[in-house]
């Protein structure tokens, strides 16, 4: 996937901002108000000129830190607090709220993403240790308004019922899919096995992995 | 989750330096599978409380390897699971492993979830989990809430003074192998034997393991099974797909001819520790195995102890090590 060769680079056009947090660039246009709030309250600046200085503040400690990342192919600086999930972050900071959640305790699989392209549960990492990864969301899979393969294979099929875990399936489906192209039933339900759909359209959803098997 | 600080460290100096600093105010976080469902919980009590500083040790190269050194297998502390089950080198010469590693948790989990997390995980007890129950033994508390309570999922044996079980998948497994961790300590390192790190609630209620709160675990070291060694591991959940074990068991043996020779029987989720049943081993060694496997399982839980609920985990910790025997006979 071409999305996943991208490097977040800082003077790429395609870099996009947060909207509700300071980036360094943003930080450095608004600077001539910003700068005073900030020496007032004396909070310290997380905004660090390179990576080595980030490393060396992060084996320090922080409460707050800005994180590049990769999702769906474009490279994004956001500044987070130490505590917020990956989903958090997704949903709250960047309006990704494809992923889901639900549960919020790693057991249902609706907040399914891929990090470096391997199904993750979002909720249950932070979004300060995603610095450097490459996530893909339910988002990213669509090229443009036509469904990704795997998308139409869960629509054509029936995939769902009222569709609110349906993203974390697909995610999980994409996971299995750019690993292993054809796999048997067993090797589907293995790779479906960490996401609970409570309508159980679970017969409806295993023949929608399988047909999506059968497009590539 | 409240905020805490995070610390990302490159070396076990430094990360063993900040839990000398920090003790209880500090945990180590790998995959946080375990780690961020408590934290997100709060389930506090008198002597529990969640972690004020993180220290992330994923960064650190020394603990993500899985490699053969002098014909033992050793793995770094954040190696994941999900390494473990891919790993030609663990699939080809300790099946019994790569087999238990599988049957942890589901993708999601395995993809971050490392060795040493899984065998430094808390309790599986929904009163120790739970921030209602403030009270718990656990917890530093005075009061078991199981023992009188809901209990269809707790110990059978070993339970007096706390009932909880302990879940890992990878401990049995890794006892069965006669398996070494490695602490390191701001002194230094000290190996101990898997077996002798786990800790019952009549040596400590408020741990599961002998680590201080300045310790990590940062290598498990698996010697080579003897020639013919045959492993299996048989984990029975209630919901199949993804589940903790009501029981499991981890048998570890080698064959010759029709013998069961230095047999090793490791169960999980019937006691406050990854169990291994010297009486079903002493009834196997050195007989034909499909002859012993009835006694075998019988001797298993002499003197179990079921609460008002789970009674059926006797019958069932039998069924598994049948099932386990019946398999490598």
């Amino acid at each position: 996937m071409s999305e996943k060769e991208q490097e977040p680079r800082e003077d790429e056009n395609k870099e996009k901002q947060s909207r509700m947090n300071v980036s360094r660039r943003g930080f450095l246009k608004g600077v001539g108000t910003g700068a005073v709030s900030v020496a007032l309250t004396g909070v310290p600046l997380v905004l660090p000129p390179d990576a080595a200085d980030a490393a060396e503040a992060l084996a320090a400690g922080v409460k707050e830190s800005t994180v590049r990342l990769n999702v769906n192919g474009a490279a994004y600086r956001v500044k987070v607090k130490s505590h917020w999930t990956l989903l958090e972050v997704l949903r709250r900071e960047m309006a990704l709220t494809g992923s889901k959640k639900i549960c919020d305790r790693g057991s249902c699989g609706a907040c399914t993403v891929l990090m470096d392209g391997k199904p993750i549960y979002a909720c249950s990492r932070l979004a300060i240790e995603m610095d450097g990864k490459t996530i893909t969301t339910i988002e990213g899979l669509a090229d443009g308004e036509t469904p990704h393969p795997i998308q139409s294979a869960f629509m054509q099929n029936d995939g769902f019922q009222c569709g609110f875990c349906t993203s974390g399936f697909i995610m999980s489906t994409k996971g299995l899919l750019d690993k292993n192209p054809r796999p048997n039933s067993d090797e589907i339900k293995e790779a479906l096995s960490g996401n609970i759909c409570r309508c159980s359209a679970y017969r409806k959803i295993l023949a929608s992995a399988k047909a999506a098997t059968q497009k590539g | 989750m409240k905020a805490f600080t995070y610390y990302k460290v490159n070396s076990v100096p430094k990360a063993v330096s900040l839990l000398a600093k920090y003790g209880e105010k500090a945990a180590i976080l790998a995959g946080g599978s375990d780690l961020f469902g408590i934290m997100k919980d709060r389930p506090e009590g008198p002597k529990f409380k969640m972690p004020q500083r993180l220290i992330d040790i994923k960064g650190i190269k020394d603990l993500n390897y899985i490699k053969d050194r002098k014909g033992s297998l050793k793995i770094g502390a954040a190696a994941t699971l999900s390494e473990i089950v891919s790993s030609d080198l663990i699939r080809e010469k300790y099946p019994l492993l790569a087999h238990a590693a599988a049957q942890v948790g589901v993708p999601q989990i395995r993809n971050v979830g490392t060795l040493a997390g899984n065998l430094c995980q808390r309790p599986r007890c929904w009163y120790f989990r739970r921030s209602l129950f403030t009270d718990c033994l656990r917890k530093g508390g005075g009061t078991c809430y199981a023992l009188d309570g809901e209990n269809q999922y707790h110990a059978v044996i070993g339970g007096n003074g706390c009932c909880m079980v302990y879940p890992s998948d990878m401990a049995p497994a890794l006892i069965a192998l006669n398996a070494r961790v490695e602490i390191a300590t701001a002194k230094g390192t000290k190996m101990v034997p898997l077996e002798q790190f786990y800790v019952g609630p009549r040596t400590n209620l408020l741990r599961e393991n002998i680590l201080s709160p300045q310790e990590m675990v940062v290598t498990v070291e698996i010697p080579k099974p003897a020639a013919g060694n045959k492993g299996v591991y048989v984990k029975l959940k209630e919901r199949d797909a993804f589940d903790f074990a009501l029981v499991s068991v981890a048998v570890s043996l080698t064959r010759k001819g029709n013998m069961a020779v230095n047999p090793r029987v490791v169960f999980g989720g019937i006691a406050p520790v990854p169990l291994r049943s010297i009486r079903a081993e002493a009834v196997l060694n050195g007989k034909d195995l499909k002859v012993a496997i009835p006694e075998a399982c019988k001797a298993a839980m002499d003197g179990a102890h079921p609460l008002k609920n789970n009674g059926y985990k006797v019958d069932a910790a039998r069924g598994v090590l049948e099932q386990a025997l019946g398999l490598l006979a």
